[in-house]
């Protein structure tokens, strides 16, 4: 394993001299310390050209102090002396200005299982590297008389997190993703690929992927809207799970009675089940949270049912309970959230989701999803790159986009088969989810 | 802070650069939030650093570093270029910026109070208060409000000459009250939804909004509308208030008038837009009541400054006159493609990323009614109040919108409450079926803080002058 310096970034020991020194430092009866360090980059491809290129290098130094009851918290950007100096006065004076109120408990020391994280491939990727990616995909869609665009970053980074009471976390992680559409004249195509290490990145079969939707995507023609049976690929499946997590799977959103979730209580198909696991090395591990807990496997869906949401310090003390490693960094009022999410896989190839299906829909993707309503878990969104007729256990024709206005636990409650492989999803801001296709008998597209 | 802009200029030029240009960005943010009677968060967030863009052999590269020092200058400049190489081996058509720019002045936003300077305890205290009177209606679950200060001091030097400082303001606050039941969760919020009304200009923003005065309405709104009658399916007449006309102008005027999205610059992301360059000068967009204008110099908007971020000054332009559609918003690059001078809207959302074309102050122009009128001239219609979610097409056409509180009108009456409400239309057949837009008496600048597009993704905050408006043969009450 390589220097964290050939990433750019900061020796570890190095941050945790930071960071002790600044918990000392500290007059305040509790401290947090959390250091985020990254350097990352990112090629961005239009009309079968690079038209914008960046790179950036920055840290993030947030101090959480707790002192007569009172808290503040305070951020720098800079890790220095005087920047230690100037943003734990800085949280000192928002504790002291203001008159007590709800503390967030911090945890106490427990250890938490490495998990690797990290690739020196992508760590040291190139500008040269990734251009030639690039170029790759850009030529191969001019060569079908097709247009690329897309985004493909490489990206290193660290977090520590450390307080008073003893705990001390790190953990590295690196981060390599592509995203391609392809225009033709009448339609489009979508693929994208996301891992730890790059290498595992395949230009060529994404270009394959992505050019190959772009050509059976041409000349779309409406159809009516209605309920379809529908088969959804990863991406879209990846995304609906995103809205649930966000609208709930949080002990928060449960105890504000603003969650879909009656837990104990059938709430999908039993061929559903989804749980979160922070240190599963096949998703985006990451072995702790952001207020220092180690993370817990948790069955949010098991067999339909709804088995669990996941806990931060807050919402675990107020239930009495262990969190289960779901915080988010301070402050935070938004509650925990669930971002390494693992939906089940089934038992049949994904070509073969549509064999039994008589009329329905083949969705790529989704687009501009917004939830309609939270407790009865309606979202609305768009089709979006490759949106297909089936008819009688084939697919026929590409379609004009969709809008959709779907409650999620109902469109789930129908799964009637899921595809034996799964694919990774890295979220846009946070996390990942790995889920396979599945198949559904009703889906309500509303124009 | 000027040294090291003039020598990160220096070193880009000397290695190769045909143009660069250096952002130094110093940010400071203050929040706040008060939930159920108790100071839940309070944070301040410094971030400072640099960013240089170089163009060599007619392609672009990005560097930036929270690291100010020579040292780094001279490292960043170096990535910056190495990148832009490249980018050069990949390119499509050589980038061309169309006439120099060499802007030079200053600018700071009015205002009369500086956020920064009023103690917390002043702060606290007036959320504390809309959250009592949240709180005092029963029925209430969940009380929040929130207060978001900013301060930006930056600096834009470019190697044709370019100088300028900037310092900008930004207040902004918002209280929220939400009701459950077992099937139902409904929020109310002032003045508007998502967190918080924001402006650019001092704490006197704040002050005016008159929080405490509203807790009590908004509690009671939120109770009630757990127990309203769904609003009805059908096609009718639509009245949205002037908060929801400045979302709808964001989401269909806004987003698909940007010129880099025309160009697919976008498209992988955000997406396209179906305002295509033919359609210039061509397209009926909407009535000949709706007049669209960008405009960076509109007081208190977010999207008010004294330069871009490519150091073209603040102007006005027009998007739609009486319904024709006859500009965009464009940089310096796009802008050269038409044969046009940019219209400074270039920005970036902080020294680590690039500018990129982002809406400024969007307005729909006021018209001649009112909102009583409007509703005294409708016979079968939904008036409908504040955002509850939105979602649109990636070429900007095909959209939905939700709003928390809707009223039924019935034969030129206000009528009953109505929940969940939702509309959907296409844009240009929307717009067009325009007809009546209240006055100035009406019309309000609101704040956007979360416009997101780019990658790595950006969050700007661009402002909307708009007035309750009226629309003909609207689609509602879409819920399954």
């Amino acid at each position: 394993m390589k220097s964290m310096k050939a990433a750019r970034l900061t020796e570890e020991a190095e941050v945790k001299d930071f960071i002790d020194r600044l918990l000392q430092a500290s007059p305040a009866t509790q401290t947090e310390v959390m250091v985020t360090e990254w350097d990352s980059a990112l090629t961005r491809f239009a009309n079968n050209g690079i038209h914008q290129n960046v790179a950036e290098r920055d840290v993030s130094v947030r101090v959480r102090v707790v002192k007569d009851g009172k808290t503040g918290v305070a951020s720098i950007n800079q890790m220095n002396e005087k920047a230690a100096a100037d943003v734990l006065k800085r949280a000192i004076a928002i504790a002291d200005l203001q008159s007590k109120g709800e503390v967030v408990p911090m945890p106490g020391p427990a250890k938490s299982r490495p998990v690797e994280a990290w690739s020196d491939a992508t760590a040291e990727a190139t500008p040269e590297e990734r251009a030639d990616f690039v170029a790759t995909i850009c030529s191969k869609a001019k060569r079908a008389g097709l247009n690329a665009f897309g985004a493909y970053s490489t990206g290193a980074e660290q977090l520590a997190i450390a307080n008073s009471l003893g705990v001390y976390h790190h953990h590295r992680s690196t981060e390599a993703t592509i995203n391609s559409v392809v225009m033709g004249e009448s339609g489009s195509g979508y693929a994208d690929r996301g891992a730890i290490d790059v290498r595992e990145l395949d230009k060529v079969e994404i270009a394959d992927e992505v050019i190959d939707k772009t050509q059976r995507n041409q000349n779309a023609q409406p159809v009516e809207a209605g309920v379809y049976e529908v088969v959804l690929e990863e991406y879209a499946v990846a995304e609906m799970l995103e809205f649930m997590s966000y609208t709930g799977f949080s002990a928060l959103a449960v105890e504000e009675d603003r969650s879909f979730m009656r837990l104990g209580e059938r709430i999908t198909g039993d061929q559903v089940t989804i749980w979160d696991d922070g240190l599963d090395a096949s998703g985006l591990p990451t072995p702790f949270d952001f207020e220092g807990v180690p993370k817990q496997h948790v069955n949010l869906i098991k067999n339909g049912v709804a088995a669990g949401v996941v806990y931060d310090m807050m919402t675990a003390t107020t239930e009495g309970r262990q969190s289960t490693g779901h915080g988010l960094p301070a402050p935070n009022t938004e509650g925990p959230f669930a971002v390494n999410l693992f939906m089940q896989p089934g038992s049949v190839a994904k070509p073969d989701l549509i064999s039994g299906i008589k009329r329905g829909i083949w969705v790529t993707r989704f687009w501009y999803v917004r939830i309609v309503h939270p407790k009865l878990s309606i979202i609305t969104g768009m089709t979006r790159d490759g949106t297909f007729l089936i008819e009688n256990g084939k697919v026929t024709r590409p379609v004009k986009d969709l809008r959709f206005t779907q409650s999620m636990l109902e469109a789930l409650e129908g799964t009637l088969a899921a595809g034996k492989t799964t694919k990774l999803q890295i979220g846009e801001f946070i996390g990942a989810s790995r889920v396979p296709a599945v198949h559904l008998k009703a889906f309500t597209f509303t124009s | 802070m000027k040294d090291l802009a003039e020598a990160a200029l220096n070193a880009a030029q000397v290695k190769g650069a045909g143009y660069a240009d250096v952002r130094l960005d110093e940010h400071v943010q203050q929040d706040i939030i008060v939930k159920n009677g108790q100071l839940a968060a309070v944070s301040d967030d410094a971030s400072e650093g640099f960013g240089v863009r170089v163009l060599v052999d007619g392609a672009w590269g990005f560097a930036g570093s929270a690291r100010l020092n020579k040292d780094e200058i001279d490292e960043v400049v170096d990535r910056a270029i190495r990148i832009a190489r490249a980018s050069a081996r990949v390119r499509s058509t050589p980038v061309n910026l169309g006439s120099p720019v060499s802007s030079r002045g200053s600018y700071r936003t009015p205002l009369e109070r500086d956020p920064f300077s009023v103690p917390l305890s002043e702060k606290v205290d007036l959320l504390l208060r809309a959250d009592a009177a949240m709180g005092a209606v029963k029925g209430v679950g969940i009380r929040e409000g929130s207060m978001e200060f900013l301060r930006q001091r930056k600096i834009f030097a470019s190697t044709e000459g370019a100088f300028i400082e900037q310092e900008l303001f930004e207040s902004g606050a918002g209280i929220e009250a939400t009701a459950t039941s077992p099937d139902e969760v409904q929020n109310r919020s002032y003045p508007n939804s998502f967190g918080r009304h924001q402006g650019s200009g001092g704490y006197e923003y704040v002050t005016a909004m008159q929080l405490d005065r509203h807790g009590q309405r908004i509690g009671e709104e939120a109770v009630a509308l757990l127990t309203a009658p769904q609003c009805p399916s059908g096609v009718k007449t639509l009245i949205l208030d002037a908060s929801q006309t400045a979302l709808q102008i964001h989401e269909s005027c806004g987003h698909p008038t940007e010129l880099d999205r025309v160009f697919g610059m976008e498209a992988a992301y955000a997406g396209t837009s179906f305002m295509t360059p033919e359609k210039l000068n061509h397209l009926q967009y909407g009535s000949p009541k709706v007049t669209i204008t960008a405009d960076a110099l509109t007081p208190t908007g977010l999207g008010t400054f004294g330069w871009d971020d490519e150091g073209v000054p603040a102007q006005q332009s027009f998007l739609i006159k009486a319904g024709l559609f006859v500009g965009y918003l464009t940089s310096r690059e796009t802008a050269s493609v038409l044969g046009q001078q940019s219209n400074g809207t270039m920005r970036a959302d902080g020294w680590n990323r690039i500018p990129l074309i982002r809406m400024t102050n969007v307005n729909l122009q006021p018209g001649d009614s009112s909102l009583d009128a409007m509703i005294a001239d409708t016979k079968d219609g939904v008036y409908m109040e504040t955002n509850r979610s939105w979602s649109i097409d990636d070429k900007r056409l095909n959209f939905q919108f939700g709003t928390q509180l809707a009223y039924e009108i019935v034969n030129g009456k206000r009528g009953r409450l109505l929940k969940n409400a939702t509309y959907a239309g296409i844009t240009p057949e929307f717009w067009n079926s325009c007809d009546a837009i209240a006055g100035r008496s009406e019309w309000k600048v609101w704040g956007l803080a979360n416009c997101g597009k780019g990658q790595p993704p950006q969050t700007a905050h661009v402002a909307h002058g708009a007035a309750p408006a009226r629309f003909q043969h609207v689609k509602v009450g879409i819920l399954k």
